[in-house]
């Protein structure tokens, strides 16, 4: 079977999967329902497989088709299609999203039993895979279009999957609000690219591009920065970041999937897939860099501050991704792929983690209030010291090679991107010290209540079913999270998911190591070999040198965390004593949320109570009225002809009589 | 000879006609019609017709005339109110009329219809007689005539519908009205 | 006489009827007014045959003269009606036809 004929495939399962559970769900057990949405992404990734294999079989330069499977549109200029491309990114994209979607089908399978929404969750669930597969494997810009909006739909669905807790729907909202923001400038990115090159299909625009625009031209600047209001919108950076720590409102599975692995790399892949058109804007480039530079360093710090757990891990996915987005910018494009990759593997893990050690704490998220986790829960424990490792680029692991790998590129390429490197290095640091804040936090010292339960008698702890954000008493019924908390040590499919991306994460890096292979990097080669920065090499020596500059940062970091919260526990009070302003501001997210409220939610409030007041009463209402009047008006003067005397009647008779006269009159003479 | 007996006749015309709109008792305007039906039975002596002018006289001022008094003294008399309930009517009402009646003078005085003008071409002695009438009647308009006594039948059947007495409702008054009939007639 | 006059004189009469049937309020003298027009038009009929030489125009006279008459029986029946059943004779009280 052709490459394509596979990445049709790896469309159609999730579909079908979620169709069948979404129409067969009052028939389908909830076993069922959980076994068929599992199945069907596993299929998917094994097409996925197929496909990868397919193409390792063509020659390099072959690796790239397009299929279509329906015309939408054609003539008049205008050809779109349904249609997929299918080359070495996309095939990529494809095996990460199926591959880390189906572990964390797996791992959902176990944990949201005894959710009255089982199998809702589920069909949600297949589809979102189906909308990024769309994304990721469209062949044109309409396509993408559509998948990127999907995406979005499944991700408003999801988050507000406990649709009965008013925390929940409103962080759904602000989610897709935020990201429709993202889709107006996609739209209007493509609108722009059809008015000057003329197509939508990728193949015919990258080709037109560098002869259709000059470099730095403002037209393609400004599409590149409709582009990038997109990605930033999808992938949650600054300043269209402030949905993603509210969307953790959503179960973990959810936050997972849609939050880590996929939805929030969706950017990342559109920078990557027009690194074409970015490269003729170097301006647009750049400026993509330092905001994902700024979202590193904003995120890195606000996760030292809070205390939810959901939220510090969602923070250093925003940072990760301010890596990812910063890689992609400056040309290291498969630098910028392989962290997406080992994040996507260590992140997913940790959020898993996470969701198992909430299930033990009965829901609650406070890590202040969680203790002596490591010998309770010695699975989950050691699934979270994998992916923390990983995420702290702890040498060997695979966070280590691929965020070490960006930052050598940016030393790399030298002059104004050493601000890149140095900075970044700080990130490093602080995602060490932030991400051991967690781990030793949560599993040494002395157990805490539910801990302490949970070792004694083997039962989960059970507390009144409340809201973690506001504290209110619900029930488990439907829209609530149901009544059964599920830990990774009493639950097979939880454990056998947490265990393969436990391994993942270790050694997912070792397919990329410097100086000795680069398998990531040549299999994405073709497609990027149009890059100017293709021939951009660090030397080997460069590489090992960052390598261990990045190591000992990473140590440090850890070394750091371990005193702040083991050996001198009293130093982080003390440290929020004297810098109580800085740690205010920290915690408060840096006051984006207000600042949106104050630059964008109350002129637009006020704009919608003017025209209530003003436009709708005098304006329209005056129009509608008036109309109405006017007719009734007019009406009211005709129906006075109609009064009922025969002798008004009469009178017009004679009336019209000598007008006729007077006319035959006048015309005859 | 002739123009003396025209402009008598027409002033009588005139004079019946405005007492029909002016006079306020309707008894009164019924006799003011009658003379000028009288009035014009005259002017059509002028023109020669002899026939229409005895018509005139004998169905229009005897027959139809006489059902008017019926009714007029059936009916009553009352008086008119004075308020115009509909604006502008008492005001344009003459003014229409005098714009009505300039219109066709003009268009009669200016009319290219030459003959108009003249006073008709010399007729035989028996222009308008009835036997000229009746052969027109009987030869060339028979079917007119056929319909006008249809047209007769039926307005005859449909005032016994209008004005016949309803049991039901008016076996009561069935005397009054009788009673005042009689009251007129020994008037 | 030429014919001109005895035209003008029925166009006059005519108006007359017709500023009555707009002025007057009861049935009765606007059933006289009426009368006043029709009359009118036989004047105008009865000259013009004068005027062509033939006595079609007094044969449509006669026809006139029928029609006048039914109109009249009908509409002395309608004011008989009227009065039966005690409604006002006076047209600007029968206004029930109206928007």
């Amino acid at each position: 079977m052709s490459a394509t004929a596979w990445a049709w495939l790896v469309l159609l399962f999730p579909l079908a999967g979620s169709i069948a559970i979404g129409l067969g769900f009052r028939v389908l057990s909830e076993r069922a329902a959980g076994a068929l949405g599992t199945l069907a992404i596993f299929a998917s990734f094994a097409c996925a497989i197929g496909a990868l294999a397919q193409l390792l079989g063509e020659p390099e330069e072959a690796r790239h088709h397009a299929s279509a499977l329906w015309d939408y549109a054609s003539g008049a200029g205008l050809k779109i299609e349904l249609g997929i491309y299918v080359d070495p990114l996309s095939v990529f994209m494809a095996l990460v999203v199926s591959g880390v979607s189906a572990l964390i089908h797996l791992y959902s399978f176990g944990y949201m039993r005894s959710d009255a929404g089982y199998r809702r969750f589920f069909a949600y669930l297949n589809f979102f895979v189906f909308s990024m597969l769309l994304l990721v494997l469209a062949g044109n810009f309409v396509l993408l279009i559509i998948g990127w909006a999907f995406v979005g739909f499944a991700s408003y669905a999801l988050i507000s999957f406990w649709y009965r807790r008013a925390t929940a729907t409103a962080a759904g909202m602000k989610a897709f609000v935020i990201n429709v923001l993202g889709d107006v400038g996609l739209v209007l990115a493509a609108i722009l690219l059809f008015r000057e090159l003329g197509a939508f299909d990728f193949g015919t625009v990258f080709a037109r591009a560098p002869e259709q625009f000059a470099t730095d031209e403002w037209t393609i600047v400004a599409i590149c920065l409709l582009l990038l209001v997109g990605a930033f919108a999808k992938s949650a950076q600054v300043p269209l970041h402030t949905w993603l720590p509210d969307a953790m409102e959503g179960p973990t599975p959810v936050s997972s999937l849609i939050h880590a692995a996929t939805m929030v790399t969706a950017g990342v892949y559109l920078i990557a897939r027009t690194h074409v058109l970015f490269e003729l804007a170097p301006t647009a480039a750049d400026i993509a860099a330092f905001v994902g530079l700024a979202t590193l360093l904003i995120a890195g710090t606000i996760a030292l501050a809070v205390t939810d757990l959901k939220r510090v891990i969602a923070y250093s996915t925003m940072s990760q991704i301010g890596y990812m987005v910063m890689g992609v910018a400056i040309g290291a494009y498969s630098a910028g792929l392989f962290h997406l990759m080992t994040h996507a593997f260590f992140k997913a893990l940790l959020f898993m983690a996470a969701g198992s050690i909430i299930a033990a704490m009965a829901n609650e998220q406070n890590i202040d209030r969680m203790s002596g986790f490591g010998r309770a829960m010695r699975f989950t424990a050691a699934g979270m010291l994998a992916g923390s490792l990983a995420l702290a680029a702890f040498p060997g692991t695979s966070g280590f090679f691929s965020k070490d790998e960006i930052l050598a590129f940016a030393t790399e390429r030298g002059g104004m991107y050493l601000v890149f490197t140095v900075l970044g290095y700080f990130g490093a640091l602080l995602t060490a010290i932030y991400t051991f804040r967690l781990i030793f936090r949560v599993l040494p010292g002395k157990p805490c209540p539910e801990a302490d339960e949970l070792m004694r008698t083997g039962h989960v702890a059970h507390g009144e079913p409340r809201n973690p954000a506001n504290g209110e008493p619900e029930d488990t019924d439907v829209g609530f999270p149901g009544p059964e908390h599920h830990i990774a040590e009493q639950t097979p499919s939880m454990r056998v998911a947490m265990g393969v991306l436990a391994v993942l994460a270790i050694v997912g890096g070792l397919i990329q190591i410097p100086g000795a292979w680069h398998l990531l990097g040549d299999f994405l080669a073709p497609v990027f070999a149009d890059s100017h920065f293709a021939h951009v090499h660090p030397s080997a020596g460069a590489e090992w040198v960052g390598l261990a500059v990045g190591a000992a940062i990473s140590l440090l970091g850890i070394w750091a965390a371990r005193v702040l919260y083991v050996s001198r526990p009293e130093l982080p009070g003390r440290l929020i004593e004297r810098f109580g302003a800085l740690h205010r501001f920290l915690v408060n997210k840096w006051y984006f949320d207000e600042a949106i409220d104050l630059l964008v939610v109350r002129p637009a409030l006020a704009v919608g109570r003017f025209a209530d007041r003003v436009f709708e009463r005098f304006v329209v209402g005056g129009l509608v009225g008036g109309a109405e009047g006017t007719v009734r008006g007019a009406g009211g003067v005709v129906r006075a002809v109609q009064n009922g005397f025969v002798r008004s009647y009469a009178l017009l008779l004679v009336i019209g009589f000598a007008g006729l006269a007077l006319y035959f009159l006048l015309s005859g003479s | 000879m002739e123009e003396a007996l025209f402009f008598v006749a027409a002033i009588g015309a005139l004079a019946g006609a405005a007492g029909v709109v002016a006079l306020r008792n309707a008894f009164y305007g019924v006799l003011a019609l009658i003379v000028h039906l009288f009035s014009l039975a005259a002017l059509f002596l002028l023109l020669n017709s002899a026939f229409v002018a005895a018509a005139q006289v004998v169905v229009y001022a005897g027959a139809v005339m006489v059902l008017y008094v019926f009714v007029v003294a059936y009916v009553g008399d009352a008086a008119e109110p004075a308020w115009e309930p509909i604006p502008g009517q008492r005001l344009l009402a003459p003014l229409l009329a005098l714009a009505l009646f300039v219109e066709l003078s003009v268009a009669v005085l200016s009319s290219s219809l030459l003959a108009l003008g003249g006073e008709g071409p010399d007729v035989e002695p028996g222009f308008g007689d009835p036997a000229a009438i009746g052969t027109l009647l009987l030869e060339k308009f028979l079917l007119p005539f056929e319909a006008s006594s249809l047209l007769l039948l039926l307005a005859a059947v449909g005032a016994v519908v209008l004005a016949a007495h309803r049991r039901r409702e008016e076996g009561g008054r069935a005397a009054a009205p009788a009673g005042e009939r009689g009251e007129v007639a020994a008037r | 006489m030429s014919m001109e006059w005895y035209v003008v004189l029925s166009a006059l009469l005519f108006t007359t009827g017709a500023a009555g049937i707009l002025v007057r309020r009861s049935p009765l003298v606007i059933l006289l007014c009426l009368e006043l027009m029709l009359n009118a038009g036989n004047l105008a009929l009865i000259a013009f045959s004068r005027m062509v030489g033939n006595q079609e125009g007094q044969v449509f006279a006669l026809v006139v003269m029928v029609v006048a008459a039914c109109e009249v029986v009908i509409g002395l029946g309608l004011i008989v009606a009227l009065f039966r059943r005690r409604l006002p004779l006076d047209v600007d009280e029968l206004r029930e036809l109206r928007g």
